[in-house]
């Protein structure tokens, strides 16, 4: 059932980035920008939290996930550690992610050459 | 002579002779493999908790086993294959951020590893982490002051 | 001396001819409808160089040796070589032609270059000072996505009315000689800018100058649009086609029946998958090279007007929000 509402639910998701990508001409990069502040203030909000229970890896993985996250960290390190968690939150949650991207983009640019479409 | 076209004419005739976008079935298609991205995703939470890790420590390693696999993929030039066809199916999910990353760095590693591979690496995944992070910021200041 | 026609245009007088041609693709190119008419197909882009850059000048120099050799010449025979391409300061065009060791133009017109370049070669020889004259266009479709777009390996889709950059060199010798095809006249194209924005959608802020420059050359010479066997744009594809014809028709000249499109002859749209057609500097080069040339040497085209249509825009312009400012420009060759 976890994995029907994944599927669900993330394609749902997917959907609304092609109908924007598709009838505003927006570029990619733009629709990152756009899913990850929106799922930061969804998150912020707390109902995306409650879209991740119920879809699971359906919701946590699309960028508003992301978005999620830096919100989720930025308010459980200020109720851990006051008002510094405002700027530590934030990045503290995310670093796993941003690190891993950023190394492993480093690995296959050292392997591989960019290849023509 | 006939009088020029205006900018507003010219601008109705392309919008007249320029196909759009096939919208449907691009939706079908990111429907689609946004899902499948989504249920690997799931997939890989569940075998995490099997393994008795905390919901927290799967998420976690969900997102690294997408981004690695996604960068991988991009390596080998699938990933530009996959984006072609799903569109936002393959945007949307951590794995476009993490080929939004990998791609830059793969093609601007021939103008040196400071300013070509190391500047460039960001050119996309630069503004996420930015606009990403100031939005926390600002959720932060009204959660302070709001709790 | 060459003559000052109505508005924009000018006539010659010398028998300027093109004594060779030559043309160099790429895989895709190669696999498209006119593949017998070009002199190389690559089957690596990369053209065992390091970058796309280097490999667009790779392809350019062997062009242009290329295109020497087919007239029986030496570089040393050469007076003047005039090129451009599509990349920052004409880079592709430089380290092509730095081993020729002949005087060097570059010229930019985006997509347009190679008009460009024939006229500006055609005024060389028309004024006496320059026997031989060599001139080409070459673009390169990673290098140009990598400038002007995204990262080759980044997934993203193609909109309808995106075209796609031909990979290639397309270079052409004139002289003064009296086995023809001759360049008889040309019409220099203004910029025409009709408030287009969307860089994927190229055709639509071109049309406005080649209707432009096609209206121009008619009535500068007072042409009815039947004069020319066949009227070649560069690389509008499919949209832009569909607007030069509406725009011109609205001036009361109807070119559909001799019209062709570079862009869209090049590529097999279903097949290939190329959306709305062809691009770039090479697009309309190796097209006039390889097939355009060809048929004029074998009378199948005696009268053929060429015009090669440029996108003039930067990276930097498009991102502040300028309009995207067509050009085209005409050469009017028979044989």
């Amino acid at each position: 059932m976890d994995y029907l509402k994944a599927f669900v639910v993330g394609g749902i998701i997917c959907v609304i980035g092609q109908i924007l990508i598709d009838k505003t001409k927006l570029t990619s990069a733009r629709i990152l920008v756009l899913f990850v502040v929106c799922g930061c203030i969804l998150g912020g909000l707390g109902w995306y939290q409650k879209l991740v229970e119920f879809a699971g890896a359906g919701a946590s993985v699309p960028l508003f996930g992301f978005g999620n996250t830096l919100a989720r960290g930025v308010m459980s390190e200020i109720d851990e550690a006051g008002v510094m968690g405002i700027f530590t939150g934030g990045l503290k949650a995310a670093s796993g992610g941003i690190t891993v991207a950023i190394v492993s983009a480093f690995v296959m640019a050292c392997i591989f050459d960019p290849k023509e479409k | 002579m006939p009088k020029d076209i205006t900018k507003e004419q010219y601008s109705d005739m392309v919008k007249k002779a320029s196909p759009d976008s096939p919208v449907i079935t691009n939706c079908i298609k990111a429907f689609f493999v946004g899902g499948i991205i989504c249920t690997i995703g799931q997939l890989i939470t569940n075998c995490c908790r099997i393994f008795g890790l905390s919901m927290e420590q799967s998420s976690n390693y969900t997102s690294i086993i997408l981004v690695i696999t996604a960068s991988v993929l991009t390596g080998l030039g699938l990933y530009s294959k996959l984006g072609k066809f799903a569109g936002a199916g393959s945007i949307v999910p951590i794995t476009g951020f993490s080929n939004s990353v990998t791609a830059p760095a793969i093609e601007f590693k021939k103008e040196g590893f400071i300013l070509g591979l190391g500047a460039k690496i960001f050119i996309v995944a630069g503004p996420v982490i930015l606009y990403g992070v100031l939005t926390s910021i600002a959720v932060g200041i009204v959660y302070y002051i709001l709790s | 001396m060459a003559k000052h026609r109505g508005k924009q245009s000018m006539e010659f007088e010398r028998s300027i001819a093109i004594v060779s041609a030559s043309a160099t693709v790429g895989t895709k190119e190669g696999e498209g409808p006119l593949r017998e008419y070009f002199d190389v197909i690559l089957t690596d882009n990369l053209c065992g160089q390091e970058s796309w850059e280097k490999a667009e000048s790779k392809i350019a120099s062997d062009n242009l040796k290329l295109c020497i050799n087919k007239a029986g010449l030496k570089p040393e025979d050469i007076s003047y070589v005039v090129t451009g391409d599509l990349l920052n300061q004409c880079c592709g065009s430089t380290f092509g032609v730095r081993s020729l060791k002949i005087p060097f133009f570059g010229v930019f017109g985006a997509c347009s270059t190679m008009g460009e370049a024939m006229g500006l070669s055609s005024v060389l020889i028309e004024s006496g000072g320059a026997k031989y004259v060599l001139c080409g266009a070459s673009s390169h479709f990673a290098s140009a996505e990598k400038q002007f777009r995204f990262p080759m390996d980044l997934g993203t889709q193609r909109t309808p009315t995106a075209t796609w950059t031909v990979t290639g060199d397309g270079a052409v010798l004139l002289a003064e000689k009296d086995e023809g095809p001759y360049i008889r006249r040309i019409t220099t194209g203004k910029i025409m800018d009709m408030g287009i924005t969307d860089a994927n959608n190229m055709g639509a802020a071109m049309a406005p100058a080649a209707a432009d420059a096609i209206y121009q050359h008619l009535s500068d010479f007072n042409f009815k649009p039947d004069h020319y066997d066949v009227i070649a744009t560069g690389d509008l594809g499919y949209v832009g086609r569909e607007l030069l014809i509406e725009l011109l028709k609205n001036k009361g000249i109807d070119i559909s029946k001799n019209h062709i499109d570079c862009g869209i002859e090049i590529f097999d749209r279903e097949l290939q998958d190329t959306h709305s057609g062809g691009s770039g500097c090479a697009c309309s080069a190796v097209t006039f090279s390889g097939m355009l040339y060809n048929k004029l040497r074998h009378k199948k085209i005696d009268r053929l007007l060429f015009v090669p249509t440029g996108a003039l825009m930067s990276p930097t312009s498009v991102q502040q929000g300028e309009s995207i400012a067509g050009i085209a420009h005409c050469v009017g060759i028979e044989n």
